[in-house]
């Protein structure tokens, strides 16, 4: 009887691990069921989702125009003190004097890719990019302006 | 020699050891002080607060729309539901009422997250056992779920998809598609899972019987979640208190009577079954209608204290605010399921081996940025 039971728990036991050992083998043997991607080496052809939170991007147009009018909204919104706006006052054509954008300070480093900012715009000036390779060797690179130089508000957003 | 100011022999002859705050076992920066006789565990105490990061002070200084996005850093394999846990107190405080397809992407979303955390639980218990083959299989699903998290919510882990009044966006077009297949995915893997770990003669004879708590003792300890109904405590918060439409959908609540490592485990296999379920039921059904209802712009909370509780991967998790009427809250407090949960370690594990209590600690669980908070 104790024998018997001896046995049968060898049995039982070695059955087991075979069982697993099995699957691992499958597996071992059809390399086509790996659903791995071999990044860095797919760079050229990795496409990130379309709604991926990489970064705060603020789009221009080919005429070097952006939609910012610097109304400071997404700096009240960040919960992290990501977004510095640092206005200036513009001379219009009619020689009223009109807020508008000096520069979009955007600390990389503090963001959380909550994407409040965006949702915050009135105006959909700035947008969550697609890029995710942030790495750098001095902090200070994460520092970013956002408005490119000499750029200005499109006409017809208020 | 002192070690915290203390002998690393004690008088009675116990041996101190510290395991972590950096061990692979212990999940993140948990610090355990143990205090061994031979190889049996006498005593443990955790020591906290690696990874205090002030999440509830914080939240203090943000407005209520703002909040939110901390408490994915608590618990970052349920992130999802601790951003629903907070919406859906907000929501009680402002009395919105949520439109019907939000709760369902809510729900959906939610199943989708508690199905990719025991997966990942799944993997690093095989892995906490030595074997190293299950986590790469738990991961290959994983991945699924969170490509479909990353098509509609924007991001893998930390989410903040739950906005008070519903969610940030609708869903992806794509979104119904890649959902199923993702499922029918998952479901010709469970079998696999059985196969590999869950016979496995190793596996049973290190889970079996080791780590045994009462349902009293789980009761009184405040476990919740699988831990608890792993000792055939009822606690399911989506069947006892259910909150965005959970008590129209079918499922059951598994309980497991052996309080030891093994039926924990049962338990969190037996639920991603369920969460499989009650997704089929959703996913063909989602409501048409608005995916947000109607907020200000500022959010303000009437005075008085408001406290919602989410059944997480892990547990029970409240929230529990205090709003003095302005526009941000007076006082957060979450009652996190891992920090009850880690205070029941000590229970389970006295008595045991020190190769065990990495078992124990396996099957209840820890999140340990949840624990500090
Ligand atoms: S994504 Fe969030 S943290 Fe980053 S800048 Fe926008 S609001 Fe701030
Ligand atoms: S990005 Fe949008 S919210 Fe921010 S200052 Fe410009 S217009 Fe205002």
């Amino acid at each position: 009887m104790f024998l018997k039971e001896y046995f049968g728990s060898i049995y039982r036991s070695a059955r087991s691990l075979l069982k697993g050992m099995k699957l691992t083998g499958y597996y071992f043997t059809h390399p086509k069921e790996i659903q791995t991607e071999e990044y860095p080496d797919n760079r050229a052809t990795l496409t990130m989702f379309d709604r991926f939170k990489g970064e705060v991007t603020m789009p221009h147009n080919e005429n070097n125009e952006h939609r910012c009018t610097g109304c400071q909204a997404c700096e009240i919104a960040c919960p992290n003190g990501t977004i510095k706006i640092i206005t200036k006052q513009e001379l219009q054509p009619d020689g009223k004097k009109k807020k508008a954008i000096d520069t979009f300070v955007y600390h990389l480093e503090l963001c959380t890719m909550c994407n409040m900012c965006v949702l915050a715009c009135p105006s959909d000036a700035i947008v969550m990019g697609q890029s995710f390779e942030h790495s750098v060797y001095d902090k200070r690179q994460l520092k970013k302006v956002l408005n490119q130089p000499g750029s200005k508000i499109m006409e017809g957003v208020e | 020699m002192s070690l915290l100011g203390e002998d690393i022999v004690t008088e009675d002859g116990e041996f101190v050891i510290n395991i972590g705050p950096q061990h692979p076992s212990t999940h993140g920066v948990l610090h355990l002080k143990v205090w061994l006789d031979g190889e049996t565990i006498k005593r443990i105490q955790p020591h906290l607060g690696y990874i205090h990061r002030s999440i509830e002070k914080m939240s203090e200084s943000l407005s209520y729309r703002n909040f939110i996005y901390a408490t994915s850093r608590m618990d970052y394999l349920s992130a999802h539901i601790n951003n629903q846990a907070c919406a859906l107190c907000v929501e009680k405080g402002l009395q919105v009422e949520v439109p019907e397809r939000a709760k369902a992407i809510r729900i959906l979303m939610a199943e989708l997250t508690r199905l990719s955390s025991h997966q990942l639980w799944w993997g690093c218990t095989g892995l906490d056992l030595g074997a190293v083959t299950p986590f790469f299989y738990a991961f290959r699903e994983r991945e699924s779920i969170m490509a479909i998290m990353e098509e509609t919510c924007g991001a893998r882990l930390t989410q903040n998809y739950c906005v008070p009044g519903g969610v940030m966006y609708d869903i992806h077009p794509n979104f119904r598609n890649r959902v199923k297949d993702t499922l029918k995915q998952i479901r010709s893997k469970f079998n696999e899972y059985e196969e590999i770990l869950t016979g496995n003669v190793i596996f049973e004879q290190r889970t079996k019987g080791v780590g045994y708590i009462s349902a009293e003792d789980a009761i009184s300890f405040g476990c919740t979640g699988p831990t608890a109904r792993g000792s055939g405590v009822s606690c399911d918060v989506r069947k006892l208190f259910p909150y965005d439409g959970y008590e129209k959908l079918q499922f059951k609540e598994i309980l497991e009577q052996g309080g030891d490592c093994y039926a924990r485990y049962m338990v969190r296999m037996a639920e991603m079954k369920q969460s499989v379920f009650i997704i089929e039921q959703l996913i063909d059904n989602i409501p048409e209608g608005e995916f947000q209802a109607k907020t200000k712009m500022v959010l303000k909370l009437p005075k008085g204290e408001f406290y919602q509780r989410v059944e997480t991967a892990r547990g029970e998790l409240g929230v529990y605010i205090v709003s003095d009427g302005a526009a941000s809250p007076y006082r957060i407090k979450y009652r996190s399921p891992n920090f009850s949960n880690l205070s029941a370690l000590e229970r389970m594990a006295t008595g045991t081996k020190i190769g065990d209590l990495v078992a124990i600690m396996s099957t209840i669980d820890l999140v340990i940025p949840d624990v500090d908070r």
